[in-house]
């Protein structure tokens, strides 16, 4: 291994070749590095390779085990199917730092120290805000830099409390950190499990992803959907597996963007907040931590980047062809775009877990596991956000994107390119649904045990499902279902967007006011200085006045007999005569 | 440029109708989701009463009450009816115009 690159390079260094590729030539190379990654990765094996010492610390680059290596699997995957897509229209900046941050999502994951994980941590930060600023619009721009922000702060907090947890324990392995109780643990851990936390959006944390994900170019929010989010939940997997506060954020994560979905407008910020509560099930799972549980959650961490890759590519096809992906201003497309519609359905019926495809196998391990540690509060909260994803990405996006009231938009189908990149995501969704014993569940981090086709399993989900499309029918027919209306809603980035932006406006305002009457004070009073001085030294001043040779030659003749009345005065009497 | 195919703004031109744009399709599709949830509401409900018969049983309850007769199917309807209204009501409070940042 020394001596030789870690998978990551692979495509890392790869990118660099890019720019300076044009056509058939880019495409090939681009496609050949996930390619030559994933060979060097499977050629590894398990084991910890690149051992290097430094200041003291020994860092472990490339750690492989079953958690890292399904997860290096998947992101290889993501990799290619988003490249493929992106060969129509995407600029070589789009490809290079799609590469680069492919490659650190690799590099993170296979990290075997904390050191080495901040170090990739922050090269998914910069390599993934080009793919929003390639957008090239104002507010990709604007959206880039919160979201910059945020992901390097996130990297900040991550730091802090890695150079915490080294002082307190010596160590930069990173193994399990968590202590299972909420408040038993240090500085160092705290802080490692909150900068983890904003990558993986916790609540209130969250909003750079909802804001900056529907700013990305279409393919963008494609590769952006796959890798950030996951490797937090890997992080999460890998240092606070069993962390009980994860059960309840879990939940949390699951149930609030449920809501917002439903009122959202912008079919790719719908995907957002679907992510969030996607990624609320794999929190969960891994704080009940048992082994099926960290099992449903990796399982649904490999399924969500494929289904959610799916429809944000479906979606991203959609912003291709028409420009926009707002509710309020599509449906209908299936006429133009049949077979896009026919590849998202199948990405919607994946993420709302209906039986044969993929949501199925996974999500329902975590509900299980739930059960089994007898959290059935919890249980019955991620069985009513389970009914919410139908609405939102099972229902919303195939219904209003492209099965609704017909908008008129009449365009073209999806470029071949786009199509094969997603008609390998629904195969992959399909192939995990309907044969989970063939790939998924032998390669996750510990047996599995779990039967997902019971009849049992079967029956109850087709009910929820089935039960949850008749409720939306008839509000639908009823017209009780939200109207889709152009609008943006509030959540918790207000307080940073307007409330703390006001805040430092008004701060600069209170700071503006304060300097205009400083410097009109001290306007003011220079114009007295200069005027008193003009006053007595200007033309017509006392000091400036030019006098007659006559007036000197008496004040000389005064100042003369002042100093000869002054040197008599002094001068003795004695002195005066000489004595006889 | 208008041509064949394209319109004068570029986009394509629609030939014909097409699958939805009769309504009797979007009947049939409701048509179809009734009798589907129709039976499964009943072979849950026949499972229920065999479970109590001893017979056989197609779905075994981890709970009690998580093994009533079409448990699921209520919860599903109710928890989507639940979220819409819910989400209807979160809009009241934090729905602003499209440009609401830009300002």
């Amino acid at each position: 291994m020394i001596g030789s690159l870690p998978p990551a390079a692979v495509m890392i260094l790869g990118a660099l070749l890019v720019p300076l590729l044009r056509g058939r030539a880019r495409t090939g190379w681009v496609l050949l590095l996930p390619a030559a990654s994933l060979a060097a990765l499977l050629a590894l094996g398990e084991g910890e390779f690149g051992q290097v010492s430094i200041f003291s610390y020994e860092l472990t680059l490339v750690r492989i085990d079953g958690l890292s290596r399904i997860f290096g699997w998947l992101f290889h995957i993501a990799a290619f199917i988003g490249l493929i897509f992106a060969r129509r229209g995407g600029s070589a900046l789009e490809d290079a730092s799609a590469l680069v941050y492919a490659g650190a999502a690799i590099g993170a994951v296979q990290a075997g120290d904390l050191i080495t994980l901040f170090v990739f941590w922050e090269l998914l930060a910069l390599s993934s805000v080009f793919l929003v600023w390639a957008r090239g619009t104002e507010r990709s721009y604007r959206a880039g830099i919160r979201y910059l922000i945020v992901q390097v702060g996130s990297g900040v907090v991550l730091l802090a409390g890695i150079i915490a947890h080294a002082r307190a324990t010596g160590s930069v392995a990173f193994g399990h950190l968590g202590t299972g109780t909420l408040g038993t643990g240090t500085l160092g851990t705290n802080l490692i499990l909150l900068g983890i936390g904003i990558k993986a959006a916790f609540p209130l944390l969250h909003n750079w992803l909802t804001d900056a994900y529907p700013e990305a170019t279409y393919s963008g929010a494609v590769f952006l959907s796959a890798f950030t989010t996951k490797v937090a939940v890997y992080a999460l997997a890998r240092g606070y597996q069993g962390e009980d506060l994860l059960i309840w954020v879990g939940v949390l994560m699951t149930m609030f963007p449920i809501f917002y979905a439903v009122i959202e407008n912008d079919l790719r910020r719908v995907l957002g907040y679907s992510m969030i509560n996607q990624i609320g099930f794999m929190v969960c799972g891994v704080g009940i931590g048992t082994e099926m549980a960290v099992n449903g959650a990796v399982a649904h961490a490999f399924n969500d980047v494929l289904f959610k890759g799916l429809l944000f590519m479906s979606t991203g096809a959609l912003l291709y062809r028409t420009g926009t992906t707002k509710c309020s201003e599509l449906g209908g497309l299936y006429k133009s775009m049949p077979k896009t519609a026919a590849l998202c359905v199948i990405g919607a019926a994946s993420i709302s877990a209906f039986p044969l495809f993929s949501g199925f196998v996974s999500k329902s391990m975590v509900m299980a596991a739930a059960l089994e540690q007898n959290l059935d509060i919890v249980w019955l909260f991620l069985l009513f956000a389970s009914a919410g994803v139908l609405h939102h990405a099972g229902i919303k996006i195939p219904f209003y994107g492209f099965f609704g009231p017909d908008s008129g938009i009449r365009t073209k189908e999806a470029p071949t390119s786009m199509l094969i990149a997603m008609g390998m995501a629904a195969f992959l969704c399909v192939f995990n649904g309907t044969f989970p014993t063939w790939f998924l569940y032998p390669n996750l981090p510990y047996a599995v045990t779990y039967e997902p086709f019971t009849s049992a399993h079967v029956i109850s989900q087709l009910q929820l499902l089935f039960f949850a499309v008749l409720a939306f029918v008839w509000l639908r027919l009823s017209d009780r279902e939200p109207h889709e209306l152009p609008s943006t809603n509030l959540d918790a980035d207000w307080f940073y967007r307007r409330f703390g932006r006001g805040l430092a406006l008004a701060g600069g305002g209170v700071a503006s006011r304060l300097r205009a009457a400083i410097a009109a004070r001290t306007v003011v009073a220079a114009g007295d200085v200069i005027g008193s001085a003009r006053r007595y030294m200007g033309p017509s001043g006392v000091l400036g006045r030019t006098w007659p040779t006559g007036v000197s030659v008496i004040w000389v003749a005064i100042l003369l007999l002042v100093f000869l009345l002054l040197y008599y005065a002094t001068t003795p009497v004695t002195n005066a005569l000489p004595p006889p | 440029m208008a041509s064949d195919t394209h319109d004068a703004g570029g986009r394509v031109k629609d030939r014909g109708r097409h699958y939805f744009d009769d309504p009797k399709r979007w009947k049939r599709l409701i048509a179809i989701l009734i009798v589907v949830c129709g039976v499964l509401f009943a072979l849950d409900f026949v499972n229920f009463l065999q479970q109590r018969m001893g017979w056989w049983e197609l779905r075994h309850p981890e709970r009690d009450w998580e093994g009533l007769p079409s448990f699921y199917a209520v919860y599903g309807f109710l928890a989507y009816t639940a979220i819409v209204y819910t989400a209807k009501l979160l809009r009241k409070g934090v729905m602003r115009d499209e440009d609401y940042y830009d300002r």
